[in-house]
């Protein structure tokens, strides 16, 4: 007799390893699927795979440009993890990256002197980086406690507002003889690279890891101990489960909702702020291969735990290491669709129990 | 400036929007929100494209457009609608993945010419002066559907049976589920419907209104500006005929003020420095966002506002 395909929702507790192995899983599955995808178009995925190691995890040089890589990825699915605790859709964190650089820029370029220390520069970078993405955040954070207003949209379009933002101090007033760049900043706004003390330690030569990444483990702990520890990530995630109960509860919801979409732009803002000053050194066009919008895959791959957004930025800063080199230039982001797609339908097998059962007759 | 030529290329940039912008009404009339459109659009845009390469037909180009817009939404409802996944990011995943294939299936077609759908005037209404200029003469025949679909959407929303089954879905499923609809099935159905005019909407891009395959330029977040135009529109058709219309208006008219090298009398700044073009640039999306923080202010007066059930499950045999 055929068995029965039977789907109800799960009462008991599923083991501790079981949403992680769910997880690879559906990596997996999203990871063959483009590979198939690939295939039809006529692409060898096997190959493909066998360079994708070979270009990110390979080497020591280039697993520290896939650290580079991860590092504003971590501070991105920070700023998404954060946001989306509350259910606050910040999808702009691309935007907030890029005007967190432009802020950072503003102490290079216009504030500080030549010469001033390098400890003044950076920590002046990281301060103007933080508030430049805080304040980005703000905006619609305000319009959202205040008006309403769906900060999906808003997050988006601000989105596109500061590229032009950023287009327009890179074309014209802050450009280098008509290129579409700053000049390059002085060594001073450079964050500390381990390449840089290849002279004392052999092995350390060509090595583009930079302080950044710091930044991004430091940041994760702060998250992670403000989410989980701290009074007001309860607050966050209550208002995120059930904001009917927050209200009822006293939460100032409001205020935590200006206050989130700050801390979650400030992040994305130092992503930003990291970015240039560590790998980039100027100010110019397509200083985020799309972080912003990695990050929220980032975020939700990791199940908006801090600890997990560093893992899951590490595999994503892989994929963008190996995406430059291979063609057609979608096949990066088509897989990134797959994994996000695969990631919420695996959700499905924590919530239902799915099994195989004897058919029983029906009583009549 | 020529405001003829300015409204004329409005309403044919406009019907693009209108296209996906009825669609996902649909979709989020039935409680589901969608934020795949401009995945769904591109996917159109490209498959439109690509038939219309290898068959020379335009029309069929089309009707891939749609289908591949509808066909990719079901994903969507698959994983929402069964899987009860959060609404927001599967919409995002579909963005992504929509826009991903897209440009992965799409590599071989940039810079390749096709037959698209020529343009056509309608008799005697193209003959009434400015009006017919800039609504009934030159534009592709997309555009004139576009103006019968949208009093047809509202006439089935408000005041037919299956409309108003739509309707029922959206706001209080519960309920609907009890009077007999079959409420999977109609959300099923309406988020493939939104999808099919998204990927129409895509589909029009490549084929009319401004041919070609230019990977994700070629619908260069339209799909996001149609998500926004749903909620200015406060899930009206004839509001998202005004939106889309007078929004693909504005992108034209700030494209044409670079133009001239005097405005009124005065030197145009404009001309004398192109970069402050940047700032004319980002005035359609400020202005998406001004529109929403008005249309918000009237929802709460009028208590007008989005589907009670817009993103939340349903669940068969529980209280909403």
């Amino acid at each position: 007799m055929a068995k029965r395909l039977q789907i109800e929702p799960r009462i008991d507790d599923y083991p501790g390893w079981y949403p992680l192995l769910i997880t690879i899983g559906a990596v997996l599955t999203a990871v063959i699927l483009s590979g198939i995808i690939f295939a039809l178009i006529g692409g060898a995925p096997l190959k493909a795979l066998s360079f994708f190691y070979k270009a990110t995890f390979g080497s020591w040089a280039t697993f520290s440009d896939t650290l580079v890589k991860a590092t504003p990825l971590i501070l991105v699915g920070l700023a998404c993890t954060v946001a989306f605790r509350m259910k606050l859709w910040n999808i702009g964190a691309e935007g907030q990256f890029y005007i967190g650089a432009w802020f950072a820029s503003l102490a290079p370029i216009v504030l500080l002197p030549e010469g001033t220390p390098k400890i003044v520069v950076i920590g002046l970078m990281l301060v103007l980086g933080l508030f430049g993405g805080a304040l980005y955040g703000f905006i619609p954070g305000y319009l959202k406690a205040r008006f309403q207003v769906n900060e999906i949209i808003t997050t988006l379009m601000l989105n596109y507002v500061a590229i032009q933002w950023n287009n327009y101090w890179i074309f014209d007033r802050w450009s280098d003889g008509g290129f579409q760049m700053t000049k390059t900043f002085a060594r001073t706004a450079w964050l500390p690279r381990l390449a840089d003390y290849a002279r004392e330690i052999k092995a350390f030569s060509g090595i583009t890891l930079h302080l950044g990444v710091v930044f991004g483990l430091v940041a994760a702990v702060i998250i992670w101990w403000l989410l989980n520890r701290s009074q007001w990530g309860y607050e966050i995630k209550l208002t995120g489960d059930n904001p009917e109960a927050a209200r009822y509860a006293g939460i100032n919801i409001s205020r935590n909702i200006i206050l989130v979409m700050m801390l979650s732009g400030a992040l994305a803002g130092l992503a930003g702020m990291v970015e240039i000053s560590g790998v980039v050194h100027r100010l110019q066009e397509q200083i985020s291969p799309g972080y912003g919008f990695t990050g929220i895959i980032v975020a939700w791959l990791a199940k908006l735990r801090p600890g997990m957004v560093i893992i899951a930025s590490i595999l994503f800063g892989a994929l963008i290491i190996a995406g430059r080199e291979i063609q057609p230039a979608g096949l990066s982001q088509m897989l990134q669709g797959f994994i996000l797609f695969a990631i919420i339908s695996s959700d499905v097998l924590l919530r239902y129990k799915i099994s195989f059962t004897e058919p029983q007759e029906a009583a009549v | 400036m020529n405001w003829i030529i300015i409204f004329h290329a409005g309403i044919a940039t406009g019907t693009v929007l209108l296209f996906a912008t009825i669609g996902e009404i649909l979709t989020e009339r039935a409680g589901i929100l969608n934020l795949g459109v401009e995945g769904m659009m591109l996917m159109g845009a490209m498959a439109g494209f690509s038939v219309s390469l290898s068959t020379g037909n335009p029309w069929l180009g089309l009707m891939a457009a749609l289908a591949a817009g509808g066909l990719l939404s079901l994903a969507h409802g698959l994983v929402t609608i069964h899987f009860q996944a959060d609404q927001v990011v599967s919409g995002l995943s579909l963005t992504f993945l929509g826009t991903g294939l897209a440009l992965v299936l799409g590599d071989s077609l940039s810079g390749k010419q096709v037959t698209t759908i020529a343009p056509i005037d309608l008799p005697i209404l193209s003959d009434i002066p400015f009006v017919g200029d800039v609504f009934f003469a030159d534009h592709s025949p997309l555009v004139y559907v576009g103006y019968l679909l949208v009093p047809l959407v509202w006439y089935f929303l408000n005041r037919t049976r299956p409309g108003m089954h739509l309707r029922a879905i959206g706001e209080k499923p519960q309920a609907a589920d009890v009077m007999g609809i079959n409420v999977y099935r109609l959300r099923y159905f309406y988020v493939f419907v939104g999808g099919c005019l998204a990927g129409l909407a895509g589909g029009i891009i490549s084929l009319s209104v401004s041919p070609g395959w230019y990977s994700a330029q070629t619908t260069s977040g339209q799909g996001w500006i149609a998500v926004g135009l749903v909620i200015f529109a406060q899930w009206n058709p004839l509001r998202a005929a005004v939106g889309s219309y007078l929004f693909g208006s504005l992108r034209r008219f700030l494209l044409d003020l670079q133009g001239p090298a005097t405005l009124l009398g005065f030197t145009n700044p404009l001309y004398v420095n192109a970069n402050l073009g940047f700032f004319l640039q980002m005035l359609p999306y400020l202005l998406i966002i001004l529109a929403l923080v008005i249309g918000s202010r009237q929802a709460k007066r009028k208590r007008l506002g989005a589907p009670a059930a817009l993103g939340l499950p349903f669940i068969r045999g529980t209280k909403g």
